[in-house]
């Protein structure tokens, strides 16, 4: 008499934290985003000294950094989510999926070299 | 001993996975098509990060490179291009907060699912529409 079949073990619980990650990061974008319209609101000059000053203390770097590391967050789960719906040649969804994380971390770090040259 | 009428049953569809050739046929409830233009929105701006981390370095270099901004946003080809990302924005915004109250049980039931589904295209459009005035120079 054969066993009878098991659900495969599955404990990496990472799509759970993934879905969760999706939500959190778009909260962050959402608030960064009323927080940037509000800045622009208190900046009267339209200009680019004006605009430029948005972005000159420290504190308002970091929390733009902040926002561009919860875009690319919610960036690469949403693509990975595309790759995995789509692709299923699993040496192309392999390339792909480094590819993207490769992508992400490239704009990210150039976020900050365009931040911190202000 | 009789048999139920079985005309109605065999006659409603059957759904399940389609192949490619009947995407032409198949229309897409409008919380469907919410959800598609919520992919292709967010995959449309993963696509042009480059371009807005372009110009967003443009904005901030110097007052020399705003300059070229400016200059840059006046030509047509890229009022078109910002306008279509502005759209893709607009509409992954709405469709987005739509989702995470969907995720709280709000407005899920299914005459109300596809009314709001309705107002997120309709409000993504209409402030697309605010943001082609500015643009094109209409307004500000």
């Amino acid at each position: 008499m054969s066993e009878s079949p098991r659900r495969a073990p599955v404990g990496a619980h990472y799509g759970l934290r993934e879905w969760l990650a999706q939500r959190v990061t778009a909260l962050v974008l959402l608030a960064f985003l009323v927080f940037l319209a509000v800045a622009l609101a208190l900046q009267g000059r339209h200009d680019y000294p004006g605009w430029a000053a948005i972005f000159a203390p420290q504190p308002v770097k970091l929390i733009t950094e902040l926002a561009f590391a919860a875009l690319c967050y919610h960036a690469w789960i949403g693509v990975r989510d595309v790759w995995m719906d789509y692709i299923h040649h699993t040496g192309l969804r392999l390339a792909l999926l480094t590819l993207t994380i490769l992508w992400l971390l490239y704009c990210l770090a150039w976020s900050a070299q365009i931040l911190w040259s202000v | 001993m009789t048999n139920p009428p079985r005309s109605r049953s065999s006659a409603k569809p059957q759904f399940r996975n389609i192949g490619i050739a009947d995407l032409v046929n198949y229309r897409l409830p409008v919380p469907g098509i919410v959800s598609i233009l919520h992919r292709i929105s967010g995959l449309l701006i993963f696509l042009f990060l480059p371009l807005l981390l372009w110009l967003f370095d443009m904005s901030l270099s110097s007052d020399r490179s705003f300059e070229r901004l400016v200059d840059f946003c006046s030509g047509t080809m890229a009022r078109v291009v910002l306008l279509g990302l502005g759209w893709a924005l607009l509409h992954h915004l709405c469709a987005g907060l739509r989702f995470l109250l969907l995720d709280l049980h709000i407005g899920a039931d299914k005459p109300l699912a596809r009314r709001n589904s309705w107002i997120v295209l309709a409000v993504s459009l209409a402030l697309t529409a605010v943001l082609a005035l500015f643009l094109f120079g209409v307004l500000g």
